[in-house]
């Protein structure tokens, strides 16, 4: 009966969402119910409530279907397109744009910061 | 055309499937970063809709299926950030400071290029979240002043771009630490460039995951401020 696990498996996450979407329906803050459920899971596996075994095979699999599941949002842009028209080109262009300055100022600052912990403690070991 | 697949559930479902399927062929065979399967199936889909005059409500009665279980997918992030705990704790200050400051330079690129374009308000309002995960920026846009529907189109535009340069990106700035690839994934195009981390590693997606909500958090905050400068 080794299926038994996926389904246990699967039964915790949707509680999870379950819960996350509660919580975005209690709450009045502009959080979806996944990043509440998010937080909730983690919290769940640092106070041991949640064991990591209980949710990995399921969730590992979740995980690696991610991207397929976005094929249908990125298709709904066609709804969208008939109404800016004029405007188009750019905001694609400051959507590109900013996209490209946020990924290079937060890698390039994390970079250095590590960087220069490494160095220190290298420093510290001689 | 319609009619016929009106009630169905399993076309749209059908067709997301085999437009990723031959997304990642495609990608095998031409091994370029623009061969994105995600960008491909995209074309697929959308060509296939316009091509035969289906409505795009047709194809989601069936694709919807697939997009619902992205609530529990973006629940199981939790899953590799809980396996990094030590990473993720030794490195807290990095983190956190790089989140911070790349938020900010997204918001006021964004400003200055809307300013330059002379988009307006709404258009203004709508792509200040563009860099958050959808339902955030969903809320957010509509909380300053913007149009949800825009605000998602832009979040996907990012975050479909954000995965396709991610790697590009990295290297031109030399971007080589795996929590530094991750936190720019994250920061910048949210669970796209994070199931785009996943794939370069386990601490990327583990911090790629964290980026995600803690850009959340620091969007909800930033936007209203942001917003202000123009009306």
């Amino acid at each position: 009966m080794k299926w038994v696990k996926y389904v246990k498996q699967l039964a915790v996450i949707m509680a999870v969402s379950f819960a996350g979407e509660l919580l975005n329906r209690l709450l009045p803050l502009p959080v979806p119910g996944s990043v509440y459920g998010l937080v909730l899971m983690f919290l769940g596996l640092m106070t041991g409530v949640i064991k990591l075994e209980q949710v990995e095979d399921v969730g590992d699999f979740l995980l690696k279907i991610m991207p397929v599941l976005f094929v249908g949002p990125c298709v709904s842009m066609i709804t969208v397109v008939g109404g800016i028209t004029d405007q188009l080109a750019a905001i694609l262009a400051v959507c590109l744009i900013s996209t490209v300055v946020v990924m290079a100022v937060t890698g390039v600052t994390a970079q250095l910061i590590l960087n220069r912990k490494a160095d220190r403690e290298e420093k510290e070991h001689e | 055309m319609n009619e016929w697949l009106q009630g169905s559930v399993y076309f749209g479902f059908f067709l997301s499937l085999a437009a990723y399927w031959a997304g990642m062929a495609i990608q095998k065979k031409f091994p370029y970063t623009i061969c994105n399967p995600l960008l491909i199936a995209s074309v697929i889909v959308i060509v296939i809709l316009l091509g035969c005059g289906i409505d795009y409500d047709t194809f989601n009665s069936g694709a919807q299926y697939i997009t619902y279980f992205l609530t529990p997918s973006t629940v199981c992030l939790a899953i590799p950030m809980y396996r990094q705990m030590r990473v993720l704790k030794k490195n807290l200050a990095a983190i956190l400071i790089s989140l911070v400051s790349g938020c900010i330079a997204g918001a006021l690129t964004i400003w200055a290029l809307c300013r330059l374009s002379g988009l307006n308000g709404v258009i203004y309002h709508s792509l200040q979240p563009k860099s958050v995960t959808s339902a955030i920026a969903m809320g957010v846009a509509e909380e300053i002043g913007g149009d949800s529907a825009l605000a998602v189109a832009a979040v996907i535009v990012t975050g479909l771009f954000g995965a396709i340069i991610a790697r590009g990106v990295c290297r031109l700035f030399r971007i080589t630490s795996p929590i530094a690839v991750g936190l720019a994934c994250g920061n910048a195009a949210h669970a796209m460039g994070t199931s785009k981390a996943l794939e370069f590693g386990e601490v990327e997606g583990a911090m790629s995951s964290l980026a995600v909500v803690a850009a959340g958090i620091i969007t909800v905050v930033l936007a209203p401020v942001f917003a202000g400068l123009i009306p």
